[in-house]
């Protein structure tokens, strides 16, 4: 890995600021720096302006509200949202999904909005300047194929993102503020796009200023991961789940995620759970369902065939844990 | 144990001397030294994986602001390489490239970032030819060789023998076990990343600092590139961070950058990226491996038929020496009455492998311990009581000519077995629950060097000072491993002097004696036993002087506590060390003593009878326990006990972090490090980041409880045999039988990766690994004739050495 190449560095002390800097410069976005900053290193991306979003003191912090909703500052760290009690207890899936992440001296750097807005990463991008030419290049990065499937026509590097499929499962509302100004968006449809190069469905000028994750009134959640290590590893597999009702299941959500460019809903194994109880047999159907809506291929840690296998055991294992 | 002397230092676990400077700090790295009007050089290398080089073009990098030079391999067409028998490698590639990541030019610029932009600029034509990766396929003939020489095709090497008369064997045996095994390579991903500077002299000399383990090898490989003379280079072997192998080879990057500095006449300074560090590999060669191994009913075992076929990259590396290892040490641990082996190691366009930790005798002691335990199984047997039942007895000779002398297995064996509670648990966990057991051996140190000559493997000067001071000089280079504190602790303890009084000076060719260098585990028994004799002389010399002046006989004087005194009177007549020197100086004038050390001579004597033979190997067990999840694969290491025959440890707690080390790095081979290669992508590595090439974390790491066996060794300095790479041995195969004991089935490959150990449990034969060893057309098989069958351990005809008569000098 090199060293970093030559950028300016801009630090602006407002969002609209902020924002106007990223239209007119073509600038790139960098919180905790964890991902850009290796990125870079790399020349994976080789942004001329880089904005940094530190001096924004109003992206800082997280508040729950009155009507139980938690806002989160995007520029939290990792590592203090883990350390917060009522997150671990009320948010079970968000808080697994945010101690997984890397080790915690990342977790101090790295901050929740930068894990949401995390590049898509793949064994034929991530790697350096040199060892890309060696392949000519992939479609994410000034090629002309993507490596992991010669024949496709679009990029399938990974969403590694713990957070995302968790926001998604937990119907989380993001704030976005652009030059042109601001909106709010759900989870589920910032991630829409099934293209590892515009995997954000958002301008690059708009800046994620909050993040709403709604009162979760009688849902459980959790989230598992796979992975080889304990830490520092991305995700190779993440399962996010969500359900509500004591007995038969009223509502249910499963999100796998680092299967892909995009989080993946399992939509048919949702609808096979409601009006069930989370035995054996709904969750062998459930599993089974979840298992065919995702197609990992080999760009990752692991086998794509172990991954895809993995399914079946990561879900069943998660709704094993909200039965009980 | 027979009677125990009492050291202040030896075999007590004492501060390493360079501990403070390390734990602050101050340790320089080669990459750490920085001169004035230093340049900084970069490589460019091949990103095709098999070409021949059309043209190179640096006019557009030479002119570039901050570019001061560029080099292409047209300027240094000597070639070099570790062994004699393979100089294969080029300081930059002239006319061919082998490998992603083979160098073509290099660049010298006052920055490293303009160094970087400056490789871009460099236009190299190839003439693509066709690559080869796999062995099966590379032991074919080929039109495009990677190489003009080797046994046949892309074969490197091929070597076939026989010890006594292995099918008659077989045939005479109750159960034959047929297994074949695959060992996946993997690299030594030292936290230090190889770098050099190297100075040019005012007055025409060089000067080379370098992150390498062998600075006697690369002087030789420096001097013949370069066409220099071995007496104007010096090479400075700095602290290594981590070598384990992967800096034991002479490299390009060292040489090259050399040359930049005596073209540029300033300093110059490479540091490899940490994907370069894959490129230099030298690692763990991937090899497949067939096994047939004859039992009788009783336990016996007959003989044991072993083949290899060695993926080696691109270049020769120590491969000749790695084909051999693959076949040496399989007869050291049991008895093998009747042994053959047949070695192929193979040409691929990929990073050269070379030796790494246990270098070649870990992929076999995977496979033989894996048979091992499936033996027991055949015959009803406990896998320790089998392993117990066979040992190879002490002071013994092999089938295949390797002199045993002390052998601490069975206590190894017991200690384990006992520490772990194997005889009440294993085969009785619940299931997913499982304990393994696995044995090794190790050389101390290599019985011959790597080029052959008569001369000592290791020197040692001492020079006392007026006020106290010791000086030791060695050419051994510390790694990590602590020879800078086991030359202090030897030299301390002889002399009775404080070990921090002990300066140590190493690993310089222009002012320490040679010592071969930090590989087979050979610094602490050769520069221990220089050590030992010269500070014998030197003690020699002080009791002399001081036996004088205390009008005392010498033989009652004793060297301890920073005194010399009267044993009989130690209160009396009495003086202090830095006097007896002073004495000792006006008696015989300065006062400095060497002393060196040779291997004794070994039993074998046909051809590749150099690979194996040792002063004396250590032996280790291991029984690991560990949770196999049926439904991932996943293995979780819970515990690890290993026992260790040290002969004894001269410093217990460095002995101890070694052994430790090892099962670590054990369990990172044991459980994820591959170095994989895309061959339908160029053959560009998969992953040449610490990101992605998986290497345990400290949350992978379970509690070590080491045993330390210590019997002395009568070779050994104190006693002491080598502890740096054996303990590594036992994890990968205890894992691999631990996972049997958990889920009854049996996975043949390394590393046991939650892939295979699935594919096992869902397989109909309870079985993940490779399916079948390739005919490799052995037909010249070299015999020998065992001791039992009364051979003189060279060949039978035709394939004796012819030898000429020495005249034996009169009485």
């Amino acid at each position: 890995m090199m060293r970093l190449p030559t950028f300016a560095y801009r630090v602006p002390t407002d969002v609209a600021e902020a924002a106007k800097i990223i239209r007119e410069e073509n600038a790139m976005i960098v919180a905790g720096g964890t991902d850009l900053w290796p990125n870079m290193k790399r020349r994976q991306v080789e942004p001329k302006s880089v904005v940094a979003l530190r001096k924004l003191d109003a992206l800082r912090g997280w508040e729950w509200r009155a009507d139980g909703t938690l806002r989160i500052g995007p520029m939290a760290t990792l590592r203090e949202l883990e350390r917060d009690k009522r997150v671990e207890e009320e948010l079970p899936a968000l808080w697994k999904a945010i101690v997984s992440i890397s080790t915690p001296l990342l977790r101090n750097q790295g901050t929740l909005g930068g894990n949401l807005n995390l590049d898509t990463r793949c064994f034929y991008l991530n790697q350096n300047y040199e060892w890309r030419r060696a392949i000519n290049h992939c479609l994410k990065c000034t090629g002309h194929t993507c490596w992991t499937a010669p024949g496709s026509t679009k990029c399938w590097a990974v969403n590694s993102s713990d957070c995302v499929p968790v926001m998604i499962a937990l119907d989380a509302t993001f704030v976005l503020q652009g030059a042109d100004g601001t909106r709010e968006v759900k989870a589920a449809d910032l991630y829409h796009v099934d293209d590892g190069r515009d995997w954000l469905v958002k301008a690059p000028d708009e800046i994620m200023t909050d993040i709403l994750i709604p009162p979760q009134n009688g849902h459980r959640s959790t989230y598992l991961k796979l992975r080889k290590r304990d830490s520092f590893d991305f995700p190779v597999l993440g399962v996010a789940a969500r359900v509500k009702g004591n007995g038969s299941v009223e509502a249910a959500d499963i999100i796998l995620n680092a299967v892909g460019p995009a989080p993946v809903r399992c939509s048919e194994a949702e609808k096979a759970l409601i009006g069930y109880e989370l035995k054996a047999e709904t969750i062998e159907e459930a599993r089974a369902l979840a298992t065919r809506a995702a197609k990992p291929l080999d760009n990752t840690d692991h086998m794509p065939s172990y991954r895809k296998k993995m399914i079946r055991v990561y879900v069943k294992r998660a709704l094993e844990e909200l039965a009980n | 144990m027979s009677k125990k002397k009492k050291y202040k230092y030896i075999g007590k676990a004492f501060t390493k001397v360079d501990g403070l400077s390390k734990t602050t700090g101050q340790t320089k790295y080669a990459d750490d030294l920085v001169m004035p009007r230093m340049l900084y050089c970069k490589l460019l290398r091949s990103d095709v994986p098999h070409a021949r080089i059309v043209s190179i073009d640096t006019s557009e990098a030479e002119a570039m602001d901050g570019v001061i030079a560029c080099l292409t391999g047209a300027s240094m067409p000597n070639t070099f390489g570790i062994l004699p028998v393979s100089q294969d490698e080029h300081a930059l590639c002239p006319d061919k490239v082998r490998f992603v990541g083979d160098p073509v030019a290099a660049v010298a610029a006052t920055t490293e970032d303009i160094a970087f932009e400056a490789l871009k600029k460099i236009h190299v034509e190839y003439e693509p030819l066709e690559p080869c990766y796999d062995p099966a396929k590379a032991i074919k003939n080929q039109t495009d060789l990677i190489h003009e020489y080797g046994d046949d095709g892309n074969v490197h090497k091929r070597v076939s023998m026989e010890f006594g008369d292995v099918d008659a064997a077989l045939d005479d045996a109750d159960e034959v076990l047929d297994d074949v095994v695959f060992f996946q390579g993997n690299t030594h991903l030292p936290m230090e990343q190889h770098a050099t500077l190297a100075y040019p002299e005012a007055d025409g000399r060089l000067t080379v600092w370098s992150s390498t383990q062998t600075p006697h090898y690369l002087h030789k490989a420096m001097s013949k590139v370069l066409d220099m003379p071995p007496s104007r280079i010096r090479i400075i072997a700095c602290p290594n961070g981590g070598g384990f192998g992967g800096k034991s080879d002479p490299f390009n990057h060292e040489i090259a950058v050399a040359k930049l500095a005596l073209n540029t006449g300033r300093p110059c300074k490479i540091t490899l990226t940490r994907e370069e560090v894959f490129y230099c590999h030298r690692g763990r060669h991937p090899v497949l491996m067939h096994s047939r191994m004859g039992l009788k009913k009783d336990g016996s075992i007959t003989g044991i038929h072993f083949q290899s076929l060695l993926d080696g990259g691109a270049y020769g590396s120590y491969g000749v020496a790695s084909t051999y290892y693959t076949g040496a040490l399989q007869t050291v641990t049991y008895k093998v009455p009747t042994y053959r082996f047949d070695g192929v190691r193979t040409f691929t366009n990929k990073p050269p492998c070379g030796p790494k930790r246990g270098h070649g005798t870990v992929q076999p002691r995977f496979a033989i311990e894996l048979q091992m335990d499936k033996a027991a199984e055949k015959l009803g047997m406990d896998p320790a009581e089998f392993r117990l039942m066979n040992i190879q007895p002490e002071e013994s000779i092999t089938a295949n000519w390797l002199k045993i002398r002390t052998i601490g297995l069975r206590e190894c064996i017991e200690k384990v077995v006992e520490a772990s509670g194997w005889k009440e648990r294993h085969g009785k966990l619940p299931r997913g629950h499982g304990l393994g057991l696995a044995c090794s051996s190790y050389i101390t140190g290599a019985g011959l060097p790597i080029y052959w000559n008569s001369m000592p493997h290791s020197g040692v000067q001492l020079k006392l000072d007026r006020g106290g001071g010791v000086t030791a000089f060695c050419g051994a280079t510390d790694i990590g491993q602590g020879s800078d504190t086991v030359l202090a602790a030897c030299v301390a303890e002889i002399l009775g002097v404080d070990i921090m009084d002990v300066r140590v000076c190493v690993s310089d060719t222009d002012l320490t004696p040679v010592d071969l260098g930090s590989y087979s585990s050979r610094v602490t028994l050769m520069m221990g036993n220089a050590a030992i004799e010269a500070a014998e002389k030197a003690r020699e010399k002080l009791v002399a002087a001081a036996a004088e002046k205390l009008e005392v006989p010498p033989v009652r004087l004793v060297c301890a506590d920073n005194k010399v005194f009267d044993s009989e009177a130690p209160e009396e007549r009495w003086m202090s060390f830095a006097q007896a020197v002073v004495y000792a100086e006006a008696k015989f004038g300065t006062i400095g003593t060497v002393g060196s050390y040779k291997p004794p001579r070994m039993p074998g004597r046909y051809r590749g009878a150099g690979v194996g033979p040792t002063p004396t190997y250590s032996y280790s067990a291991a029984v690991v326990e560990l949770f196999a999840d049926e439904e991932t694969g996943a293995v979780d290491v819970k515990k690890i006990w290993i026992a260790h025959d040290i002969g004894i440890a001269i410093n217990r707690a460095l002995a101890i972090g070694q052994v430790e080390g090892g099962v670590y790095m054990g369990l990172g081979e044991a459980l994820m490090e591959e170095m994989v290669y895309r061959d339908r992508r160029n053959g560009v590595h998969k992953i040449p980041s610490m990101l992605e090439y998986k290497s345990p974390t400290t949350l992978e790491m379970p509690e070590v409880e080491t045993m330390l066996v210590e019997h002395p060794d009568p070779e050994g300095p104190f006693g002491a045999k080598e502890v740096g790479q054996g303990p590594l041995l036992p994890v990968m195969p205890a894992v691999a039988n631990a996972v049997h004991d958990a889920l009854g089935v049996r996975v043949d490959q390394c590393p046991v990766t939650p892939e295979l150990v699935l594919s096992a449990v869902e397989s109909k034969n309870k079985r993940s690994g490779p399916k079948s060893y390739p005919d490799l057309k052995i037909t010249d098989t070299m015999r020998i004739k065992t001791p039992d069958q009364g051979g003189d351990g060279d060949a039978d005809e035709p394939w004796r050495i012819k030898r000429k008569k020495k005249a034996k000098a009169p009485k």
